[in-house]
């Protein structure tokens, strides 16, 4: 039963994966990553994670998603306006892209597989609220705490960028 | 295991029945009320008191006649008022409807499913509601729609995040994410081996918690996605038929939904006064409790409407000042003292 869904979810999430990258219209693209996010949060339910879930649904799908396609509607891009990239454009992007892939390939490489007995070993509140927030806490505060300020920072920079248009307008 | 599924899918199939008899009944409630404020009689024809009215009404929207534009992305366009009563109807399964009932030594829980970060798979519910207009209003291929649909997901966004702030403070006063335990710590208001409801706790976050709600469900003075001064009819101005009544429905689905929560949250949810002292059976106080949550429901339904009817729409620009520069500091102060008076 979790094979099968596993191999549903999966065959969802790389199809719809696909199609992000192969429609040739914008919204779609948004929708599709839209799916992606979904089975990948199902994904995350396998694994016993329902808090990671939820907030992968809340932040990606439900937020972040939402402003991508509230910007792409506003530009209202179609076939007419597409902005037609240079060759040199897309060798680069090209190179770039393979380069991520040969780092995550290689980052992925010297990972083992969990064993089964390890795995039996997962119990049902490990991805839970209070668990992960006494890990976050505790084992992981320093990357936690470094990882808010850099929002924090990110958010500043925003709000400063914002003002200081304002002021040129002006 | 199976008696349990039979079950779950018995009260799943009453949540919904139950969810969408309210949501009908809505629409002939918001009819009186708003002619109640009026010194009108409000519609009296189809039946006594006009209570025929929602069948009338529904039997009107499936025989009008469907009209799809030339023009519009039909998937799309038959795909958003789907997404808008689908997730409009994903809410209920979390919400505990009532107690426990104790019927031949088994016990069943009058609730879908107790998940323990129940409060989060509402809001994950709510953020993704509001896909259902914007690809509704893009769909469409008209720029009232589109507005419509782009100020509904600028709104959302920015209310979301006080809404969730407000509910943060609360989180770390029950310390507790399910929705049955928050209610369970909220059990007896008056009398003995007494607790008081959330809201006497938590009145700053009550308060921006409703606001927030109103301006999550659309409703005024929060509906400028459907504002028809000045964008026609919004984000449905293309939609005709059962489509439009999808839209128009999960509105009120939405205001239950919400009105559920509000009440589970902040109200007691199916506690009632004096709830540990009547020395009744426990079954009985199980439905004495369930009439009740749905009494504060009624309330809060009430409430929406009383201020839909009352208050003027905000103009764009103050709707967002209200919700980035009052309600989002507002939250954090609250967040700040709840932790102050945590600590001491």
């Amino acid at each position: 039963m979790i094979t099968n869904l596993f191999y549903f979810l999966s065959f969802v999430a790389v199809l719809s994966a696909l199609m992000v990258v192969f429609s040739r219209n914008p919204v779609y693209s948004v929708l599709y990553l839209i799916i992606t996010f979904f089975a990948i949060a199902g994904h995350y339910v396998l694994m016993q994670a329902e808090f990671l879930a939820v907030v992968h649904v809340i932040v990606y799908a439900g937020a972040i998603m939402v402003l991508f396609l509230y910007v792409i509607m506003l530009l209202n891009l179609n076939r007419e306006s597409e902005p037609h990239k240079s060759n040199i454009l897309k060798f680069a992007a090209a190179i770039c892209s393979g380069l991520l892939l040969v780092v995550l390939v290689g980052s992925l490489r010297g990972t083992e597989l969990l064993k089964h007995s390890e795995a039996g070993e997962v119990s049902s509140t490990m991805g839970g609220v209070k668990n992960l927030g006494k890990v976050l806490f505790t084992d992981f505060l320093f990357p936690f705490e470094i990882a808010s300020v850099l929002l924090l920072a990110a958010m500043v920079g925003v709000v400063m960028l914002a003002k200081a248009e304002k002021k040129t307008n002006l | 295991m199976i008696s349990f599924l039979i079950y779950k899918a018995i009260l799943v199939g009453v949540v919904f029945g139950i969810t969408l008899f309210i949501a009908a009944y809505s629409t002939y409630a918001e009819r009186k009320v708003a002619a109640f404020l009026q010194d009108r009689i409000g519609p009296d024809r189809a039946g006594p008191f006009g209570i025929l009215q929602p069948l009338a009404d529904g039997l009107k929207f499936i025989m009008k006649e469907e009209i799809i534009p030339n023009v519009s992305n039909k998937i799309l366009f038959v795909l958003g008022p789907s997404i808008a009563m689908l997730t409009a109807l994903m809410a209920g399964v979390v919400i505990p409807w009532g107690s426990t009932l104790v019927i031949n030594g088994e016990t069943y829980s009058l609730q879908i499913v107790d998940l323990n970060i129940g409060i989060l798979y509402v809001f994950a519910v709510v953020s993704i509601g509001v896909y259902g207009i914007m690809i509704g209003g893009w769909a469409s291929n008209n720029k009232f729609s589109l507005l419509g649909a782009i100020r509904a997901s600028a709104q959302m966004i920015s209310y979301e995040i006080a809404m969730g702030l407000s509910i943060i403070a609360l989180i770390m006063m029950t310390g507790t994410l399910s929705l049955r335990e928050i209610t369970e710590l909220q059990t007896g208001a008056v009398g003995s081996s007494w607790n008081f409801w959330n809201v006497v706790y938590q009145p700053v976050g009550f308060l921006i918690f409703l606001v927030c709600a109103f301006a999550e469900c659309n409703r005024t003075p929060f509906d400028l996605p459907e504002c028809e001064t000045e964008l026609v009819g919004g984000y449905h101005t293309e939609y005709s038929s059962m489509k439009l009544g999808f839209y128009l429905f999960a509105e009120y689905i939405n205001m239950f939904i919400s009105s559920a929560v509000i009440s589970t949250l902040y109200f007691g949810g199916y506690n009632f006064p004096f709830m540990n002292d009547l020395g009744m059976d426990q079954n009985i106080i199980t439905i004495i409790g369930t009439i009740g949550l749905f009494i504060k429901i009624g309330f809060f339904i009430f409430f929406f409407m009383w201020i839909r009817w009352t208050i003027p729409r905000f103009r764009y620009d103050q709707l967002m000042n209200l919700g980035w520069k009052i309600l989002i500091p507002l939250a954090i102060i609250n967040i700040f003292i709840t932790g102050l008076f945590g600590i001491l």
